[in-house]
């Protein structure tokens, strides 16, 4: 009896298909709308720049392997490379002094960001340019003392190359050491733990367990500081260190080329953070093997 | 060479003002277990920090193996010893941390291997080889290659005993080594610990697993506010505790 009773109650359910359901996507009839948009000001912008003369592009082409462009070139490249390595050693020198628990010696640390982050670039390597006017003669020797082991006039070592590099590193080594400090922080106090109850000193805990861990940190905006370290560089024009912006602007302003010469700079520019970007990609999946299997 | 392997004498601790170690008195002699229990807050953790110069104490006298922790002795006077000197006196010490805190960038045998070919100079086959060794101790020959996060708790834990053993620790010091484990890995990792028992090794324990400590252990000393109250067998302080306190405690742990 109560059987048939349950059977009769599941007869009366409305029967499910499971089987042979077909999904069918949202119609999304108005796709085309931002694709026509973008296909139009695409459009305008071609005809704009591509076929607009007076960007003089055969003139763009004709200046983009001169050897006085690849000169300049040469020096951005090189400035850029050699200012970043500085800055991000200066980093961690600065980051590590930071973290100091000696007061003295985090303060100078502190007093060094603050100072280097919050003045203008701009200034500082006109400011480090001019040191002559400050400092006539630079020396080493015992404060307040009057004793001295080398003196020199400063004309003679502060030259642009040189100002240019004491300016972009000592810059530099603010925001690296700041970008360091995060990375440094972001990695568990617990395994610094580890590496010395191992028998590690500080140093080695530091070099072999914490700042592997903390390059995932710090490799992402080290990548954004080094594409800004590679336009920063355009501002020693103003202290006549021929890079490629200057280079340029030596040229265009005897031809009168204005626009085109500057386009070579974009180009460039654009090339070598493109290249920039793809190294760094490559970087933070060597760093982020880690990351991936740390899901779990 | 002197009796006990750890000898602790009126040792005290404070950061700023507050008393963390009162005046602990303890001694652990070659080959013995003994665990460290008491209430959260009680001191047993920074104690057996103090015991590995992690934590510095501030007053009374430490020792590990007839000699002073982190400090060398003129007089009166304790001289706190350089980084280099310290170091290497951890490295005869072993640790286990409640959160294993295994290198997370490095696999399984590279955490083990680590210390040795860094710290103690062990060209890095016979490191390897002695690793191997070890991560089939623990069980897990076949996770040398896992990076810890791909373990589950109780692997890590297991390996993290690897790597303080491959530095042939004279002591190994345990803080609370099951404690951020799933209930159902406990056991896996007690049970590498017996088997470090057996072997001989002299071991302190700070745990909650009051099984482990009846079962396993020489003595048992209970800790409370920064003092050691008793410390005895396990089965007198189990059954028959002395003090109101560690009766109070038990028997909100049992």
């Amino acid at each position: 009896m109560s059987n048939t009773k349950v059977g009769a109650v599941a007869d009366e359910r409305p029967e499910t298909p499971t089987a042979g359901l077909t999904i069918v996507p949202r119609s999304g009839r108005f796709r085309w709308v931002p694709v026509v948009i973008v296909l139009f000001l695409a459009a305008m912008l071609t005809e704009s720049v591509l076929l607009n003369p007076r960007f003089e592009w055969p003139l763009v082409a004709s200046y983009f392997f001169s050897p006085a462009i690849l000169h300049g070139l040469a020096t951005t490249v090189w400035l850029t490379v050699l200012c970043m390595t500085l800055g991000i050693a200066l980093g961690i020198v600065i980051a590590v002094s930071r973290m100091s628990d000696i007061p003295i010696v985090s303060g100078f640390a502190r007093l060094y960001i603050w100072f280097f982050r919050g003045t203008p670039i701009l200034v500082q390597l006109i400011f480090w340019y001019n040191l002559a006017a400050l400092f006539p003669e630079l020396g080493f020797g015992i404060p307040f003392t009057g004793i001295t082991f080398f003196q020199a006039n400063t004309n003679h070592i502060v030259t642009p190359v040189t100002a240019a590099i004491l300016g972009l590193a000592l810059n530099e080594g603010a925001y690296m050491a700041e970008i360091v400090r995060a990375g440094i922080s972001s990695v568990d106090d617990g395994q610094n733990e580890a590496a010395r109850a191992l028998g590690m000193t500080r140093l080695k805990a530091m070099r072999r367990i914490i700042l592997p861990q903390a390059m995932r940190v710090i490799i992402p905006p080290t990548g954004n500081e080094t594409i800004g370290m590679l336009k920063m560089t355009s501002l020693v024009s103003v202290i006549a260190l021929s890079d490629l912006l200057y280079t340029a602007q030596s040229i265009y302003s005897r031809t009168f080329e204005t626009i085109p010469l500057l386009l070579v700079c974009c180009c460039w520019y654009l090339l070598l953070t493109s290249v920039l970007s793809v190294i760094q990609g490559r970087i933070e999946a060597h760093y982020g093997r880690g990351i991936v299997r740390a899901g779990g | 060479m002197s009796a006990f392997m750890v000898e602790a004498l009126d040792v005290r601790k404070s950061i700023s003002n507050l008393d963390i170690l009162r005046g602990v008195d303890f001694t652990v002699a070659r080959g013995e277990v003994v665990s460290l229990i008491g209430p959260s807050g009680s001191g047993k953790s920074t104690f057996l920090r103090c015991i590995n110069h992690l934590t510095k104490i501030t007053g009374g006298y430490l020792s590990v193996d007839g000699e002073l922790v982190g400090y060398r002795r003129e007089g009166d006077k304790l001289y706190e010893l350089g980084e280099r000197e310290t170091a290497a006196k951890r490295a005869e010490i072993g640790m286990v941390f409640q959160r294993f805190n295994l290198f997370a960038h490095k696999t399984a045998i590279e955490n083990i291997i680590e210390a040795p070919v860094q710290v103690k100079g062990e060209k890095r086959k016979a490191a390897t080889e002695h690793a191997r060794g070890l991560l089939d101790k623990v069980g897990l020959a076949h996770k040398a290659d896992a990076y810890p996060s791909e373990l589950s708790g109780g692997q890590q834990q297991r390996i993290a005993i690897a790597r303080a053993l491959a530095m042939r620790p004279k002591l190994m010091l345990f803080d609370e080594p099951t404690s951020a484990l799933d209930p159902e890995l406990v056991g896996e990792v007690l049970e590498v610990m017996r088997g470090l028992v057996a072997d001989g090794m002299t071991m302190i324990v700070v745990t909650h697993e009051m099984n482990f400590a009846r079962d396993v252990c020489d003595r048992v000393a209970f800790m409370d506010e920064g003092r050691i109250v008793e410390c005895t067998t396990p089965a007198e302080l189990f059954d028959s505790p002395k003090t109101e306190r560690a009766r109070n405690f038990l028997s909100h742990v049992l």
